[in-house]
């Protein structure tokens, strides 16, 4: 349930995790992404917390990458919105989905 | 990815003009972004906002915002955000335009408004140079930077904007970059409810020009170099906060002024008041 549990081993244990950690849920986010509006700026790709999206091989109508989520990750965002927040093309936006 | 989806803030732009012209990695369209949050959180309906700027890239930000905007000569914004300011006051009169607008054609707008403690929010993005004109050093390049006309790095010391607007008698001054987007919109919606003259000023990449020139390889680089060299000091000296970043000088972030000085609308409306009894 917590593979991807990145809490205490990337930040150098700066804190524990807490011990009811397992019983409360994750929220669950759906990305949505505009592709002939992205310009492959990487702010997203660099602030996403669970490292979701990357470049695509892709190329759209403007000759850009555009970003994709990962394959493997699809469940992996938890609308944080951070992408939605750094993006300055208004290329991405993320919906919470009710679990 | 479907044609019904929407934005969430698509009601606050014109999206059939997107996407923008602004270069891969320019920090324009998170300020644009954070602008149109605050104005989502203000509590001030879409239709009493307007949004003034001058000439450059960051004064292309009006034409993306569906509300009443106006995209004036160049250096001339405040003048006219004052103007509109002072014939109907129940508006919320922004200016965002560039430091090249802002400071180094209209510098004299600017320090007679804060002056004045005019009603107005100057939002003014600073990316260091004269970006669209090819990059050439201005009056906020920090001193032994590089630019298209100083090769050999700037000899010149810069402007430090903040501490400029709080001597002019500035109601509120704040500095951030477009890498705090939550803290930006923060401090934008507390500025839209200040009364008098508020200034923010957000430190912003130029991908093409000053990145380049120093040494950055793309825009996310160069505001990760000044994210990662920022520390957060409300209560800082205004002095001291000149920007020197390549020298090992922190860049020092946070809302520095917020005061209470009776501002020009309500002097104003006041003198008419008091005018108009006495007349009768």
């Amino acid at each position: 349930m917590i593979k991807e549990s990145k809490i205490n081993h990337d930040q150098g244990n700066i804190w524990r995790t807490p011990v009811n950690y397992e019983r409360f849920p994750k929220p669950k986010g759906k990305i949505h992404i505009f592709p002939e509006r992205c310009k492959e700026c990487n702010y997203c790709t660099n602030y996403c917390p669970n490292e979701v999206l990357e470049r695509s091989t892709s190329v759209n109508v403007y000759g850009y990458h555009p970003v994709r989520v990962k394959k493997g990750k699809e469940d992996s965002c938890v609308a944080c919105g951070m992408c939605q927040t750094i993006c300055p093309d208004f290329a991405i936006f993320v919906t919470e989905v009710r679990q | 990815m479907t044609s019904l989806e929407f934005h969430p803030k698509h009601q606050y732009v014109r999206e059939e003009r997107f996407p923008h012209v602004w270069c891969p990695g320019c920090g324009l369209g998170i300020l644009l972004q954070s602008y149109i949050g605050a104005v989502e959180k203000s509590g001030i309906p879409q239709d009493n906002h307007v949004l003034v700027s001058g000439i450059g890239c960051t004064a292309r930000i009006p034409g993306y915002v569906n509300m009443d905007t106006y995209h004036t000569t160049h250096g001339r914004a405040i003048p006219f955000a004052t103007g509109i300011k002072l014939a109907n006051p129940d508006l919320k009169v922004t200016v965002i335009s560039g430091d090249g607008d802002l400071f180094n054609i209209g510098g004299n707008h600017f320090i007679h408004a804060a002056r004045r403690n005019m009603d107005l929010l100057v939002i003014c993005s600073n990316n260091f140079n004269y970006g669209m004109t090819g990059g050439q050093h201005g009056a906020t390049t920090p001193p032994t930077s590089k630019s298209a006309s100083t090769p050999y790095g700037n000899i010149e010391p810069a402007f430090n904007l903040p501490h400029l607007a709080y001597a002019l008698g500035a109601s509120y001054v704040a500095r951030w970059t477009v890498m705090h987007p939550r803290q930006l919109v923060k401090s934008i919606k507390t500025a839209m409810e200040v009364k008098g003259f508020a200034f923010i000023e957000v430190l912003s990449p130029c991908p093409p020009n000053f990145a380049k020139f120093n040494g950055f390889a793309d825009g996310f680089e160069e505001m990760e170099f000044y994210r990662s060299n920022s520390i957060v000091r409300n209560e800082a000296k205004l002095d001291d906060i000149s920007i020197d970043p390549f020298h090992g000088k922190p860049v020092v972030l946070g809302d520095f002024v917020n005061r209470k000085r009776a501002s020009y609308v309500t002097l104003e409306r006041e003198l008419i008041k008091k005018s108009m009894e006495g007349s009768r």
